[in-house]
């Protein structure tokens, strides 16, 4: 029978190649699916590999779904590797997306055109105030964090229903749930005229840079993995596990935020129900598939955008359910997870006794 | 509460009851293969695809005996996938059983489009002659689905199986010390693995009493957060199974309180009544959790930790 047995060294090359064996897994899977549903597999990868990528305009599309899953993604692969489980970035997302919204909302004919500014920062907050509830309950009461972060999700679009069906209605909405949509200096400035891809790249981009840096190179850095890695060691060292907790979810959270402040100012250019995307979960998988390493994870929010993307157009065009997305990415994940075992052991014929 | 007559108190009592199965059911799953040393995050998913799965089998059967079979296999066909990852090839258990749960919101919704618009056939009605009809308690306790008295039923059995029985011993066995377990030559991976399963099936009961009886429709996500409330709930009961069923009608209790709230006419908008479910979890959470070293002695010891057998 098969027998897995460990490693001597962890296999580089397959450290580097499990992530494409698992895209491979999950476009064979993704064949068969589109062959039983009687459609053109040929068809169905195009919308999910090519048409994303094929002219400026999708490309900028494309820029607008990847943001918040690189920026998102960021902030969980610190907390994953800090052995601290974030589940609930999506909370954290409709949060920021609330804070920055309700300022959004009080910017004036005569408001500077750098208001903006002030908008994403208030997203920073309110992502922040959101994870910071995780990190005081589990610092404090040892409450467990996947739960808290997750009960917290619900709790946050339930804010923001209650937001837009109520006090923040816009009076002249014809009653749809909806606020006013927010004025051009509360809008986050867009790069190309004609194409909604903005600032939040750049910023995205500086962020891997910056989160590059202070895991790699930086003390603070060096103990949040310690911590993960081999948390006996890391109290040995001296290393303060409750200001990991806190630098992690609150990090995180801020990310999150941003990412929730930049799609309310950006595309979305008012609050509605229909806010949360499922970023949050969506970045789950995104930090797994980029290693938890800031590089990986801008081609892996890049592929999963391409999914979100190739999802709406098998809708469109195909008239498959979006929810094909959910799927391709949950397959995805579990190939990695599958494919990483491999990195770690390798698999051996042993005679039955 | 002023307009509460002995008649909407049981019916208050009845949709406590009800509600509280649907999360017991997936708790109790939870608990056995937490008990076995297997933690799965992925109780959401597979009650989401059991949902589905026995929606679409009851619409196409007209059969609920048939659905909830249905419901069962596939909630132990989720598992066992998610368990050969976490079991044979030591894959994290968290990572894992995340994955499997944004997989299976994914699969339903795929699956669960066609079945949005359709009809279940007329729902039977299961009241306990004689018992039925005595005042009060009649309408409060006994014209339940038989699910709600199968929950505690299955209460009192894995009770009397984990802690009087020999295999019930073995299999905590296998989750406190997995390495004991082994020496003595008990297959501890198959036995996890029949933990997983075991446990998915249940969560695919619930999964498929929540599209079958609980809300009889299909919708998109509709099992909104009960599989992270089971998975709470294991943690609040301190794996014990008595407790969780008490959890779990505590929990149905907020969740039909909301109801009865809006009913009485208070004024508070619906969506702060419909985050109380949510609030309460963090906030028993919360009251559980404060002492760590309670927890830690009753958490079955290797939960969450990978077993490799040696040569």
């Amino acid at each position: 029978m098969f027998k897995l047995e460990p490693r001597a060294t962890p296999s580089t090359t397959l450290m580097l190649a499990s992530p494409l064996l698992a895209l491979a897994i999950t476009v064979c899977i993704g064949v068969l699916l589109f062959l039983a549903l009687g459609k053109d597999p040929l068809a169905g990868l195009q919308m999910f590999f090519v048409e994303p990528l094929r002219s400026g305009y999708a490309l900028s599309e494309l820029s607008l779904k990847a943001t918040p899953l690189i920026l998102i993604g960021l902030g969980l692969a610190v907390c994953f590797k800090a052995n601290i489980w974030n589940i609930g970035a999506e909370g954290q997302f409709v949060m920021g997306a609330v804070f920055a919204g309700g300022v959004a909302m009080h910017a004036t004919a005569t408001s500077a055109n750098w208001f903006w500014v002030l908008v994403l920062l208030a997203g920073v907050l309110g992502g922040m105030l959101w994870a910071a509830i995780v990190a005081l309950l589990r610092d404090r009461f040892n409450a467990n964090e996947i739960l808290v972060s997750l009960m917290l999700v619900y709790v946050a679009e339930m804010v923001l229903s209650y937001l837009v069906y109520g006090p923040w209605k816009d009076p002249a909405g014809y009653n749809f749930p909806q606020t006013i949509t927010f004025l051009d200096a509360a809008r986050v400035p867009k790069l190309f005229s004609g194409l909604r891809m903005n600032v939040g790249v750049g910023m995205a981009l500086l962020a891997v840079l910056v989160l590059t840096v202070f895991m790699a190179r930086t003390y603070a850095g060096f103990q949040l993995q310690v911590g993960g890695l081999a948390p006996a060691a890391a109290r040995y060292a001296g290393f303060s596990s409750r200001r990991a907790l806190w630098t992690a979810l609150l990090l995180s959270g801020a990310m999150a935020g941003l990412a929730g402040g930049l799609d309310a100012a950006g595309p979305q250019g008012q609050l509605t129900p229909y806010i949360p995307m499922g970023y949050g979960f969506g970045a789950i998988i995104v930090a797994f598939v980029g290693r938890l390493h800031p590089v990986g994870i801008v081609f892996s929010a890049v592929l999963m955008s391409m999914f979100y993307i190739g999802g709406e157009l098998a809708q469109s065009r195909l008239g498959l359910p979006k929810a094909l997305t959910g799927v391709f990415q949950g397959l995805l994940l579990f190939a990695l997870l599958a494919c990483d075992t491999f990195i770690h052991q390798r698999l051996r014929w042993v005679a039955a006794k | 509460m002023t307009g509460l007559t002995a008649d909407s108190l049981a019916l208050l009592i009845a949709a406590t009851l009800n509600a509280g199965t649907v999360v017991a059911l997936a708790a109790l799953g939870l608990l056995i293969n937490e008990r076995a040393g297997v933690l799965n995050l992925g109780a959401e998913g597979m009650m989401l695809v059991a949902a589905i799965a026995g929606y679409a089998t009851g619409v196409q059967t007209g059969s609920d005996t048939l659905g909830f079979m249905a419901g069962a296999l596939a909630g132990a066909a989720m598992a066992a996938m998610f368990g050969v990852l976490v079991i044979w090839l030591n894959t994290n258990q968290y990572a894992s059983g995340l994955a499997l749960s944004l997989f299976g919101a994914g699969l339903s919704a795929f699956a669960g489009i066609q079945y949005t618009q359709q009809r279940l056939p007329e729902r039977a009605h299961f009241d306990i002659p004689f018992l039925a009809d005595l005042p009060f308690v009649g309408p409060a306790l006994f014209r339940h689905h038989p699910f709600v008295y199968l929950a505690v039923a299955l209460t009192i059995g894995l009770s009397w199986f984990l802690m009087k029985s020999r295999p019930g011993l073995v299999l905590r066995a296998v989750g406190e010390s997995p390495e004991s377990a082994h020496a003595l030559g008990y297959p501890v991976r198959r036995i996890r693995l029949l933990a997983v399963m075991a446990g998915g099936a249940l969560c695919g009961l619930a999964g498929a009493y929540i599209s079958l009886v609980y809300t009889p429709l299909w919708v998109e996500g509709m099992v909104a957060g009960k599989g992270w409330i089971a998975l709470a709930l294991t943690t609040f009961a301190t794996w014990r199974p008595a407790r969780v069923l008490l959890g779990a009608y505590l929990f149905g209790g907020v969740t039909m309180l909301q109801f009865q709230l809006q009913g009485q006419g208070v004024q508070i908008a619906s969506q702060w009544l419909t985050m109380l479910p949510y609030l309460s979890t963090i906030v028993v959470l919360v009251l559980i959790s404060r002492n760590p070293t309670w927890i830690r002695i009753n958490m079955p010891a290797s939960l969450g930790k990978p077993f490799h057998p040696g040569a």
